[in-house]
């Protein structure tokens, strides 16, 4: 079934959007991830103009996350107090990431910076994650029953001052850590046109130490503002939303985050995050593809003219 | 060849009397001086398309005969060349080089106004009937549609660039030569068939027809099409342009409410 697309004014498969939308939403639930770093590549690839990709991607990155939210607070594992103060940090970065995107752009070469980005950050943290949960894989089937992780009770972010107790993590550390990784991850995201769980999944894990559980419904949590804040701007500043595009991906979205909060309850946590990681690593690697081989056409269209 | 002729005359049976209506009322139809007592008589099978959600592309059929007050001359044969041009729309032509083992955008060329669809249909092989000073005055061949380069260009030689923009467009479909697509009987009744593509913007469409002989121009005709979203396309395209916290917040509740349903779904699912 053919449909016209009122912002975009292309004409593409409903049932392919519908499908597209599926998929990122399985991942959604089953990671915490928002699915921004796969859903715009592929609207790309279906030939939706970058802009209205990346507006309506984060409208559709809102429905699949508040949706795999539900489905956590329900079985209670969603840290609010964490996720507040993450959100904070993250609406600040992401104010910040947007100064800086713009100031890029007005040098030039923004794609190429947002696309190394990606290829690294991806890269780096789908490595660092793939051999971290393989060697608590290989532990745990050693040792039978499963140990949890080694968390970092001890390091450098529980010295510093401002302590609060995080209940739902079982954590009582220091806010600043938090703020800052919320703000970090806000800088990337609107950098690489992202929410950013991603990189906002192994950092809770592996900088604030929190159980892998609670770390997917708080992240979904983060990311159901944030994401809900750049669609609006993205709305209000550029008129880039596409919502015919929207309430197609969202459809197949929002089932699909439901069956893989299902999917991710009957997984291990290491498995989990193995899963993860191979996907992290095989988009790093088709981005990398990209840089590294001749491109079919050396030259490319862009509507307007840019800087 | 007569039969071909009939079926000609039949499809222009109906229109040709509203045709002079529509020329002297709303003055949007206006046919060239002519130069040599041969003229245009035209019209098309629609002056208007609409965009709904189902829009998957349309057909006009541009018509039409030549009028004269003297004997067929027995020179060079009559040609006929139409032309569809979508609304003009800045374009950036970018070029990647190898730097550093990486592919990376070096040079860029800005082309102010490229219509984003730009179709060509002759009665015979364009580079036969037209000649290349009467092209570059009327702008008829594909690679002249675009002009105006925006700002001092930075690079040497900006002809790939435009090369590319032609080649680029040209695969998607969006410019198009359509050699002795435009059909021609006795002289007199021309009638060429334009498909527009699905992937259509919305705007005024230039229709243009030429008559010639012996390369040079010898009458033109231009009409409008009217290309426009209608229903829910016109209704969400002017509210995300005129109300645009208003659609984001529609936006936004949509996806919060589809999130909910869902949710609500599977649990009422999964609790039996």
């Amino acid at each position: 079934m053919q449909i016209y697309l009122p912002i975009a004014e292309v004409v593409v498969n409903a049932f392919t959007l519908v499908g597209l939308g599926g998929v990122v939403g399985l991942m959604s639930g089953l990671f915490g991830v928002g699915g921004g770093f796969l859903i715009t590549p592929l609207l790309f690839f279906i030939g939706i103009p970058p802009p209205i990709a990346v507006a309506t991607g984060a409208n559709q990155v809102v429905a699949s996350s508040f949706s795999g939210v539900l489905a956590h607070v329900k079985r209670k594992s969603v840290d609010f107090r964490m996720g507040w103060v993450l959100l904070a940090g993250g609406l600040v970065g992401s104010s910040a990431g947007v100064l800086a995107f713009n100031m890029l752009s007005r040098l030039g070469q923004v794609d190429l910076v947002v696309q190394l980005c990606y290829v690294v950050f991806l890269g780096l943290i789908g490595a660092m994650m793939l051999q971290e949960s393989l060697g608590a894989l290989r532990r745990a089937k050693k040792s039978g029953p499963i140990k949890p992780m080694r968390r970092n009770q001890h390091g450098w972010v529980h010295r510093w001052p401002m302590k609060v107790k995080f209940r739902a993590s079982g954590l009582y550390i220091s806010a600043i850590p938090v703020l800052m990784v919320g703000a970090a991850v806000g800088v990337l995201g609107a950098i690489m046109g992202v929410g950013g769980g991603f990189i906002m999944v192994p950092a809770m894990i592996y900088l604030l130490g929190m159980p892998t559980k609670v770390v997917i419904g708080t992240s979904l949590f983060q990311i159901t503002f944030l994401s809900a804040y750049t669609t609006l701007m993205h709305a209000v500043s550029s008129n880039t939303v596409d919502v015919m595009l929207a309430v197609l991906l969202i459809l197949g979205g929002v089932i699909g985050a439901q069956i893989g909060t299902t999917l991710g309850a009957k997984l291990r946590a290491e498995q989990l995050r193995i899963l993860l990681a191979l996907l992290v690593l095989a988009v790093c690697g088709r981005l990398a593809l990209d840089l590294f081989l001749r491109p079919e056409d050396l030259y490319s269209l862009t509507p307007g003219i840019i800087g | 060849m007569i039969g071909r002729a009939l079926i000609l005359l039949f499809a222009l049976a109906s229109p040709l009397g509203a045709q002079e209506n529509l020329a002297q009322e709303s003055g949007a139809q206006e046919t060239g001086a002519a130069r040599s007592g041969e003229q245009i008589v035209a019209d098309m099978s629609r002056d208007d398309v609409d965009i709904t959600t189902s829009f998957d592309g349309s057909d006009i059929i541009i018509y039409g005969a030549i009028k004269r007050e003297m004997p067929i001359p027995e020179t060079d044969p009559l040609d006929v060349i139409v032309t569809v041009e979508g609304p003009p729309r800045p374009v950036t032509v970018r070029h990647k080089e190898r730097r550093f083992g990486i592919w990376v955008n070096t040079g860029k060329v800005g082309v102010a106004a490229a219509p984003n669809f730009y179709v060509v249909a002759t009665s015979r092989p364009l580079g036969r009937i037209l000649d290349s000073a009467e092209d570059s005055r009327y702008r008829i061949s594909v690679p002249l549609a675009m002009r105006a380069f925006s700002g001092a260009s930075e690079v040497e030689d900006v002809v790939p660039y435009t090369a590319a923009l032609v080649r680029l467009r040209e695969a998607q479909d969006l410019y198009r030569l359509d050699d002795g697509a435009v059909r021609l009987a006795e002289q007199t009744l021309f009638r060429a068939d334009i498909r527009l593509p699905a992937n259509l913007m919305e705007g005024l469409y230039a229709t243009r027809i030429f008559l010639l002989r012996d390369g040079k121009v010898l009458d033109t005709f231009r009409a409008p099409i009217e290309v426009r979203k209608v229903g829910l396309e016109r209704w969400l395209y002017r509210l995300a342009l005129d109300q645009p916290f208003l659609y984001g917040l529609m936006s936004l509740a949509l996806a919060v409410f589809a999130g909910w349903a869902a949710s609500a779904a599977f649990r009422r699912f999964q609790s039996r």
